[in-house]
């Protein structure tokens, strides 16, 4: 019975020693073959500055809007987002009409805000000059186009920073010229060929942009005529035959999904529905680095007066406890850079507390192991049934934070409000870590003291 | 032993004592609601170069852009925070332009919140539902852990009418001292009311916990008995749990910086009043209900105070 918790010693020292490698400030990242990340605590906007903003389709609300639509909005989005050069942005469908965007350290958030509302430009850009594989190679990545640029000499390349699918041929300093742009299009559908079976995306041209396509492609047969939309490549057909009535097919390795997306970017322009700015909100970065240091204090502080206070009521047990609780910050540090866990204001608020909390389970086991203790039990038996009895109550109590913590979390999700949601998920997470660490990081440890110091088994080092 | 119990009726005035004033503030001042419920905007700013300008200029500058009647409050010796209707990014950054020009200083923007009316309104009623929803799933939860005690839904709903003592209590408090400080009810505060609900349930499930097992230990005894002994034998328990809460969040209130402080002012509230009412209040509740009292309570003679 005893021994089974030597079992347990190993474990659970491997597992500090772990925790404590993974929350040491200057811990290398894993690079173990293909993995290869940091480890770092990825902080909310709130504690580094930046620009958040919530997007909602601007559309009645009657009007369905389909999970597709939504989706493809997010991705053009995230697009024009990257082309900001901002370092981690996110970009977040929201319920189901609401898309968050996070940008952390943005200088100029009425800038950023404009380039997420403008409308998107989509083009049809001559890659005559590349070969074919060369442009296959660049679907999905940032390209540069001559438009609106005729006069001005090759830009900054601001549109190849930060894509995260960017290739090194996308760095070379190619610029496309610009055959035609969206408003040369009139619709554009998927659909299934009825001779080849597949799906392919027919489209229309205006007036306009028949006669611009017919001259370009009667000219260039047999070359790549790539589509970019807010500058980046998002196919790259090519022109099988002169495009001359003003309607065509672009076929390809299409499935539906792809088809009708391809589709609806073409038809849309940019967005598939129209979006407006219904929250927007800013934090200078000196606010929160200001804010984060002094939580840092304060929970160092709080950490240690409960420790303080542990040893003190309860002396052999309350030591060991106070082991356990540093264990359990460890451990939850480590899971929040491990998941990770975007850390907000709040969310430091909630870890903070989840502290005090921890020891709770700890002090319900004590005052019964003292209780059973006065009724003359051994050591042993005290610390078994104080354990055992504590039990129920532990359970009940928790799972009853824990619900809560999940009404929370909904109520965050729903609204983009990543403050309600960080702090529900670190708190949530505390508790869990802690009904570990509480029951049986401080069993562990009561009873490993137990076997080897005889003098341990004096109920005056209970505290009674 | 000390009795907690038969004292219980002035346990429940002391509670009425907190809770009527802030209530009636309520009724009277109503509840500041942030702008997260209510739409608006919110701008905080801070002059490293220059003087502060005074209110009125920045009145005058913000209805210049359209933006009447901002509400303009001082942080600290540099800051200011301006409260208005909604306004767009764009309007924000013509009117910090402006102000760097007319009142040649120089601005840092700390904060900038922007929220439309309609999704106030929205975030408003889907808090009121989360609420709801938490009261609920913990009713079911206690009712279905405590299935194989007599009557498993009154410690359910004691637990609710506790819990519904902490809600008061803070939004009472909120109330008075959103009048007199300034605060506003926002989703951080409703963050808190919420954190406040689980813990207040968590005291009382502890000395629910320990009533359920000694009724199983202790048949004969009556119940009024039964149920001081169960609070006294927790006593220890909810204090120090209380106490270790309570020293984090001392902590994160001395030191912890402003804008966690009114969060951390209402869950210090919220956490005393928990703890509060799981030792003078839940229990008793189901005492109060095993005796079916309020039989008594408008007859000439009060119940005799045993």
């Amino acid at each position: 019975m005893r021994r089974n918790y030597w079992r347990w010693l190993i474990p659970i020292l491997v597992l500090a020693g772990l925790a404590g490698w993974v929350v040491w400030p200057d811990n290398p990242g894993i690079r173990l073959g293909s993995i290869d990340r940091d480890i770092e605590i990825v902080r909310g906007l709130d504690l580094q500055g930046g620009l958040q903003v919530l997007l909602e389709a601007d559309l009645p609300a009657e009007t369905a809007i389909t999970t597709d639509q939504i989706q493809t909005a997010r991705d053009i989005i995230e697009n024009r987002v990257n082309a900001l050069g901002v370092v981690e942005p996110l970009v977040q469908v929201a319920g189901t009409r609401r898309i968050v965007v996070e940008l952390p350290g943005v200088k100029d958030p009425e800038e950023a805000v404009a380039t997420i509302k403008e409308t998107g430009l989509l083009e049809f850009i001559d890659m005559s000059t590349v070969d074919a594989a060369q442009a296959y190679a660049l679907v999905g990545s940032s390209v540069e186009t001559d438009f609106g640029q005729a006069a001005a000499p090759a830009a900054t390349p601001t549109s190849e920073v930060g894509s995260p699918t960017s290739t090194p041929a996308a760095a070379a300093p190619l610029v496309f010229h610009t055959v035609m742009t969206g408003t040369g299009l009139k619709d554009a559908a998927a659909k299934l060929s009825t001779t080849t079976n597949e799906f392919e995306v027919a489209f229309v041209l205006t007036d306009e942009g028949k006669q611009t396509f017919g001259d370009f492609t009667s000219t260039h047969v047999g070359q790549i005529l790539g589509i970019a939309l807010d500058k980046v490549l998002i196919s790259a057909p090519r022109i099988s035959t002169a495009i001359t009535e003003g309607q065509g097919v672009i076929t390809g390795s299409f499935d539906s999904d792809s088809a009708n997306r391809l589709a609806v970017q073409l038809r849309y322009g940019s967005l598939p529905i129209p979006l407006k700015v219904v929250e927007s909100s800013t934090v200078g970065p000196t606010l929160g680095e200001d804010s984060l240091r002094k939580s840092a204090v304060a929970g160092v502080i709080g950490l240690a007066v409960v420790m303080l206070f542990m040893a003190i009521y309860y002396r052999l047990p309350g030591v060991l406890a106070d082991v356990a609780l540093l264990v359990y910050a460890m451990t939850t540090l480590a899971l929040f850079k491990l998941i990770p866990v975007t850390l907000t204001l709040p969310g430091v608020a909630g870890f903070i507390l989840s502290i005090g909390v921890a020891v709770d389970a700890n002090i319900l086991i004590f005052e019964r192991t003292k209780e059973e203790l006065r009724a003359g039990r051994t050591v042993y038996q005290a610390i078994d049934t104080g354990f055992s009895r504590a039990w129920p109550s532990i359970r009940d109590s928790n799972l009853s934070t824990l619900i809560t913590c999940a009404i929370l979390f909904w109520f965050g999700s729903t609204f983009g409000a990543s403050i309600v949601k960080g702090f529900s998920l670190t708190l949530a997470l505390g508790v869990m870590v802690s009904l570990f660490t509480a029951i049986t990081v401080t069993r562990t440890f009561l009873h490993v003291v137990l076997d080897r110091v005889r003098a341990a088994e004096s109920p005056r080092l209970f505290g009674v | 032993m000390i009795n907690i119990v038969n004292k219980r009726y002035w346990f429940f005035g002391l509670s009425l004592l907190v809770i009527i004033p802030g209530l009636l503030a309520l009724l009277v001042w109503g509840l500041p609601v942030g702008i997260d419920f209510s739409g608006g905007s919110m701008l905080e700013l801070r002059f490293t170069v220059g003087a502060v300008p005074p209110n009125a200029s920045v009145d005058s500058l913000y209805a210049e852009f359209g933006v009447a009647d901002p509400v303009v409050q001082s942080v600290g010796t540099d800051g200011l925070l301006i409260r208005s209707k909604t306004m767009d990014d764009a309007t924000k950054g013509a009117i910090v332009a402006a102000m760097v020009e007319r009142f040649g200083v120089q601005v840092e923007v700390q904060r900038f919140e922007s929220v439309g009316p309609a999704i106030g309104a929205e975030v408003a009623q889907r808090a009121a539902l989360a609420v709801g929803l938490a009261a609920l799933g913990i009713l079911i939860y206690i009712s279905y852990a405590f299935r194989k005690v007599d009557h498993a839904v009154r410690y359910g709903l004691a637990a609710i009418i506790a819990m519904l003592h902490d809600v008061a209590v803070v939004v009472g408090m909120e109330a008075i001292l959103g009048h007199f400080l300034g605060w506003e009810a926002d989703s951080l505060f409703l963050t808190a009311l919420l954190t406040v609900i689980g813990f207040s349930v968590h005291d009382t499930i502890v000395v629910f916990d320990r009533i359920r097992e000694n009724r199983r230990l202790f048949r004969r005894l009556d119940y009024e008995t039964l149920v001081n002994h169960s609070i006294v034998q927790t006593l220890d328990r909810s204090i120090n749990t209380q106490l270790t809460v309570m020293f984090t969040l001392i902590a994160l209130l001395l030191f912890g910086g402003v804008t966690t402080q009114h969060f951390v002012t209402v869950l210090l509230i919220g956490v005393f009043s928990g703890t509060y009412s799981s030792i003078f209040n839940a229990a008793q509740i189901l005492v109060v209900w095993e005796n079916r009292e309020w039989r008594n309570w408008f007859r000439r003679s009060r119940p005799s105070p045993a």
